[in-house]
């Protein structure tokens, strides 16, 4: 599962917000195959280095290489043409449009008749390529049989599937999941568990997640965070049984069960 | 019965030129959530540029495509220098929302300014792209006139192709994408900045067009679409501010409006009109008649 080459590596991340420092010297690794979760309590700043990678913020200091390459920290719209997605906290689609067009909008890198043209609809090519490259994303997820709804008509579970198919519909190397079961129910959090490990087959995952069943389910390595710093890393199995972790985030409970 | 007829035709055009103006509205309002005060200055310079082309070339049909391109150049660049600017630098605290309408009534200011610089405050004429003599049939000439003919087709063009553009392409999702949740839609890959640009031409584009044609039948001067503007701003309310439809339909409501107050009632009570329109839809109906619409079908 894990190889020498690295997809993404992040080396001593700071992101200040005012004097409030959210990440302080933050550095990690994510390899081919890998899902590495990010977990540590309310504000410990998983969602800030998500925003970091995805040029959401700015960073104080630290570096960046992706797949073995040093990067500068990405623009927003840069991230798609680095081979890297991200879904968002809530669930980040755009109510008033359709499940395809949601999907369509993650797909625009494949545009090739140039922006112009291709956008004013001149080139009918693209825009049955990106619907095809949309449709095939839908039924990644099981949700192509509902890409003619508006988004504001779908149940909250379906809602987090279509986001997903967004994030996919770019074909990225590197999906940053952000709470991908977050307000779902048991059978809906089984389903996603079973994504993850599907998805994982083409992509490494960096996923953010509070529902310890999850993580503990899909995750090859994790990363706890607390108050901005990295307090433990490792496989599931170790970090589980750090008394440091046990103290800050998940409890003595997690130790036995 | 026959004079009503002639009456809801003149609506007719006069609506048409007030939803064009109402579609450049719409237009940045949706691109970019701005107010744009500054249209009716920004279709003023276009129409100016056309009048000159006229003076030169003698044809009016050269003036159209070179006033439409000025009026898409003005509004990118006023995007580009201004409205960009301001946005990242007032995007927060109690001036973030009225920072760009201030500004954009300002850019109104500065540019009837500048075209009453160059081009003094003379009242100018168009020579007349077609003619506006009344159609005749049999022994009836009625009010309705060539010029009127093309008001309407044009109209009719440009609110087609937008529509097209919005629903059925790339850049219509990425438009309205943008509008709504920018971040989002940059995270997806789409440059958001780039995209607004081409937004705020467009409206651009389709001021100058209701500059180009309102002008033959009225005169040209640093602040002749004043007027437009607030005709514009009450047909885009009618229309729900969001749609292009919506934008079309209160156009055409408020120009049949006042043509039939103008023809049954009063020409004094005209203007008040337009505003006892704009305030009743505000009071009963502020979300507006016409939602906006969608369809994209795999």
């Amino acid at each position: 599962m894990e190889s020498n080459s690295t997809l993404l590596s992040i080396q001593n991340l700071s992101v200040n917000f005012g004097g409030l420092k959210a990440l302080a010297g933050v550095s990690l690794d994510l390899h081919p195959g890998e899902v590495v979760g990010l977990i540590g309590p309310n504000g410990a700043g998983k969602t800030t280095l998500f925003n970091a990678v995805s040029g959401l913020v700015d960073v104080e200091s630290g570096s960046l290489r992706v797949h073995d390459l040093d990067r500068p920290w990405p623009k927003p719209h840069d991230l798609v043409d680095l081979g890297i997605s991200r879904t968002l906290q809530g669930v980040g689609l755009f109510p008033d449009l359709t499940v395809l067009e949601n999907v369509m909008l993650g797909a625009t890198k494949f545009v090739e008749s140039g922006f112009i043209r291709a956008s004013l609809g001149f080139d009918g090519r693209d825009e049955a390529r990106l619907r095809t490259r949309a449709m095939n994303a839908l039924e990644r997820v099981y949700a192509a049989g509902i890409a003619h709804r508006a988004v504001e008509s779908l149940p909250y579970p379906t809602t987090k599937r279509v986001a997903i198919a967004r994030a996919l519909v770019s074909e990225p190397k590197i999906l940053l999941l952000d709470e991908p079961a977050g307000g779902l129910g048991a059978q809906d959090i089984d389903w996603m568990n079973g994504l993850i490990r599907n998805l994982s087959e083409n992509c490494a995952i960096l996923l953010v997640e509070h529902h310890m069943d999850v993580v503990m389910s899909v995750c090859h390595r994790l990363y706890v965070l607390n108050f901005g710093e990295v307090i433990a890393h490792g496989a599931v199995q170790d970090v589980r049984q750090n008394p440091a972790v046990v103290a800050a985030y998940l409890g003595s409970g997690a130790v036995s069960s | 019965m026959g004079r009503l007829l002639n009456t809801i035709l003149i609506g007719v055009s006069g609506g048409s030129i007030y939803s064009l103006m109402a579609l450049a509205l719409v237009l940045v309002w949706r691109s970019t959530r701005v107010v744009n005060f500054a249209q009716a200055g920004q279709a003023i310079l276009s129409t100016y540029i056309g009048y000159v082309v006229i003076t030169h070339t003698d044809n009016y049909w050269i003036a159209f495509p070179v006033a439409l391109v000025a009026g898409a150049l003005a509004g990118a660049l006023i995007d580009i220098l201004m409205v960009r600017t301001l946005m990242k630098r007032a995007h927060s605290g109690p001036v973030a929302g009225i920072a760009p309408v201030i500004a954009t009534l300002g850019l109104l200011g500065l540019i009837r300014a500048v075209v009453g610089m160059i081009w003094g405050g003379d009242l100018r004429q168009f020579k007349l792209p077609v003619s506006n003599h009344g159609f005749t049939f049999g022994h009836n000439t009625i009010p309705f006139a060539p010029i009127n003919l093309l008001i309407v087709v044009t109209t009719v063009v440009v609110m087609l192709i937008f529509s097209l553009i919005f629903q059925r392409t790339n850049l219509g999702l990425s438009l309205r994408a943008s509008a709504y949740q920018p971040e989002i839609a940059r995270l997806a890959g789409i440059r958001v900045d780039l995209t607004r640009t081409i937004g705020w031409a467009f409206a651009g584009a389709a001021g100058a067009v209701a500059g180009m044609l309102v002008t033959p039948t009225n005169y040209l001067s640093p602040n002749s679409l004043d007027l437009l503007l607030v005709s514009g701003f009450v047909a885009a309310v009618i229309g729900g501010l969001e749609s292009l439809v919506g934008a079309a339909v209160g156009g055409l409501i408020l120009g049949i409006s006042l043509a039939l107050v103008l023809e049954y009632v009063s020409s004094s009570l005209a203007f008040p009109v337009a505003f006892v329109v704009l305030i009743a839809v505000l009071l009963f109906k502020p979300s507006g008649l016409i939602g906006a619409k969608r369809t994209r079908h795999a």
